[in-house]
């Protein structure tokens, strides 16, 4: 129970901390406006060269292997509505780390995502 | 010019494969570590070596994976003409699409209570995806 635990606790925070490091890393490269293949190709050149991005790579790879770890030991209909805590997660990152501002609205859907999944933990088996 | 009816289906074409790719992928990650790896025991180092190799010799997980790719160009060439907060909230149904898949291709057994809280899950999604998608300053 306990390494299952800490495996969705890695994959909804170094899942989500890994998409937040992605974000920033392309917000310091700009909005991309040309979609022609080399101008893309030089954008992910110039990403490659953002530490931030990097990071984020890293951390998404880790929740990759805590999906397959957790996916060893539990149902995938338990575990993936599981990991839609990454709302709530993202607009915790989104509000202290990326400087947005959060709606109401958004933090009721996030509210209504917590009640969910713990109705899945309630239910499960 | 294209026509908006035709950019219509084309957003819905992909949405559906968005939204249809990502759980055949996590399912098929599902079926290869239950079939292909089993149990895990964290508690010995060497177990977890073994289990790197089965997972990555195991055929259902590389389709998992395949699958999983699919599922990431498709969003992001959707992404590249629809906005962020028509398609987010799309995604709220892969979290019924994995359910369904997970109860009927793979027999997982989910109480009310669960589905109960999947539905309130997607519900949830839905409402986060309804919101403003840029809400900082624009350089």
């Amino acid at each position: 129970m306990a390494w299952e635990v800490l495996l969705l606790l890695l994959i909804v925070v170094a899942g989500t901390s890994g998409e937040l490091c992605v974000t920033r890393a392309m917000k310091t490269i700009g909005e991309v406006k040309d979609f022609r293949p080399a101008a893309l190709f030089r954008v992910l050149i110039r990403a490659i060269q953002v530490p931030w991005m990097w990071l984020g790579i890293t951390l998404m790879a880790v929740a990759f292997f805590a999906l397959l770890g957790a996916l060893s030991v539990e149902n995938v209909s338990f575990v993936v509505p599981v990991t839609a805590l990454s709302y709530a997660a993202g607009a915790l990152g989104g509000e202290f780390f990326l400087g947005e501002r959060v709606s109401r609205r958004r933090w009721v859907g996030v509210l209504l995502v917590c009640i969910g999944v713990t109705l899945v933990f309630i239910g499960r088996k | 010019m294209k026509s908006l009816s035709e950019l219509h289906l084309k957003t819905y074409i992909l949405i559906f494969f968005v939204v249809l790719f990502a759980p055949i992928g996590n399912v098929l990650l599902g079926k290869g570590m239950k079939v292909s790896v089993g149990e895990i025991n964290f508690h010995r180092a060497s177990d977890v070596a073994g289990v790197a190799v089965r997972a990555l010799t195991s055929p259902f997980i590389w389709l998992g994976i395949g699958f999983l790719l699919l599922f990431f160009v498709s969003y992001l060439l959707v992404l590249s003409w629809a906005d962020y907060s028509f398609v987010q909230p799309a995604s709220a149904f892969s979290f019924a699409v994995v359910a369904l898949l997970g109860h009927f291709a793979l027999k997982e057994t989910i109480s009310p209570t669960h589905w109960l809280g999947i539905i309130v899950i997607c519900l949830g999604v839905l409402a986060v995806g309804n919101t403003h998608p840029r809400t900082t300053e624009h350089k």
